[in-house]
């Protein structure tokens, strides 16, 4: 085991540089250090002018998402001694504008979040119990969707996202979905246009990067796939059924 | 108007980072990925080649003759040969996709991806030997 490891960061100061730049830490190497933790160790002990985000450090809030060694990643749930023998390279998530150093700005994930309305939407008034129940078959079949943390894991790995910046996205197609399966919800039909419209589903060509780099097994590009199957259904029987019957 | 940014303190200059023309090349999938959108060329050629030779048949035999003459040059041939390769690749890729597409669920659980994936690869076998069947008889 080394007793030091090399970590390579972005740093971009807008007040200071016009393009971001390299800048290498020779931090300790400890076993259970995950990356987070030697970017706090910067922070706290070499270089307090370096910004990040995090907060839980346990893989619940989804704010310390990075990029390490290229690979979209929660930094809080990834080990130093996967990254031997260094050095760790750490930067901000692709496709975003970079606020500073490691912080992306995440506005344009939050608009389109708003397009898909990621609530339950319900038909007319709640029932007279109190309370909708749900059986562990209903449940299941939107809970995998309701897992995610907005960690912007899976727009950083989604090429189509970087080339065309208008597609709704990877989580908030997923996210839709989640209320779309839900049996509590009658939204589907106001989520339809903006998830079939030009900057939905048929945007994505299938790279299935989001999947592999989603930390809580959402499996976006499932939804998706599966989203594209729905429409193309509502589609046919728009063509052939009378408006009553679909 | 002046040029250079305009910004206050609570609103930084945002880096906005270009994707590189070469970004497929960074990650193995995305390579695949773009092999994979190219190559529907192919998939649209096998097509073109099937619809030309049902026609031939449907012509008569002096004119599947003359199909089969000017499909037999090596040119040809060679293309042939790299597009059936590509029409496997996309038919094997398009049927490992079938689970992630299809959430069937049978008695309120979901049937498991290899249930789904070995149905689509069986229907593809029973169909191909009947195909075969029908063409070798004779």
């Amino acid at each position: 085991m080394p007793s030091t490891i090399a970590l390579s960061v972005t740093r971009y100061r807008p007040e200071r540089e016009s393009e971001p730049t390299v800048q290498t830490y020779e931090i300790p190497f400890r076993e259970d250090w995950v990356v987070l933790d030697a970017l706090n160790h910067v922070k706290d002990r070499l270089d307090g002018s370096l910004s990040y985000r995090w907060s839980c450090r346990m893989g619940v809030c989804g704010s310390c998402g990075m990029k390490v060694n290229g690979t979209p990643k929660l930094t809080c749930a990834t080990f130093l001694s996967d990254c031997l023998p260094g050095p760790v390279r750490v930067e901000p998530l692709d496709f975003f504008p970079i606020v500073r150093d490691l912080v992306v700005e995440l506005g344009d994930f939050v608009r389109k979040l708003e397009r898909v309305k990621p609530w339950i939407i319900p038909d007319g008034a709640p029932p007279a119990t109190g309370e909708y129940l749900q059986t562990p078959e209903e449940l299941d079949a939107y809970k995998q969707y309701s897992m995610c943390i907005n960690c912007m894991l899976c727009y950083s790995a989604c090429p189509i996202y970087g080339l065309e910046p208008h597609f709704i996205g990877p989580a908030a197609i997923a996210l839709a979905q989640r209320y779309n399966l839900d049996s509590r919800d009658r939204g589907a039909a106001e989520r339809l246009d903006a998830l079939s419209g030009p900057d939905g589903i048929w945007q994505c060509t299938f790279v299935g990067e989001c999947t592999k780099v989603c930390p809580k097994h959402v499996d976006p590009a499932g939804a998706i796939q599966q989203y594209k199957l729905t429409a193309a259904t509502h589609w046919v029987k728009s063509l052939v059924l009378p408006r009553s019957a679909r | 108007m002046s040029a250079g940014p305009v910004y206050t303190p609570y609103h930084p200059r945002w880096y906005r980072r270009r994707v590189s023309v070469w970004w497929w090349l960074r990650r193995r999938s995305y390579a695949w990925f773009v092999l994979r959108e190219l190559t529907s060329v192919f998939v649209a050629f096998f097509a073109i080649i099937l619809l030309w030779q049902v026609h031939a048949v449907a012509s008569g035999p002096e004119a599947y003759e003359r199909f089969l003459g000017r499909l037999g040059t090596p040119l040809l041939l060679a293309i042939d040969a790299v597009a059936f390769l590509f029409v496997l690749v996309h038919a094997i890729t398009w049927f490992n996709l079938t689970p992630k597409a299809m959430a069937v669920r049978l008695g309120g659980r979901r049937v498991p991806d290899w249930a789904i994936l070995g149905s689509n690869y069986a229907a593809w076998l029973v169909l191909s030997a009947a195909v075969a069947f029908v063409l070798l008889r004779g």
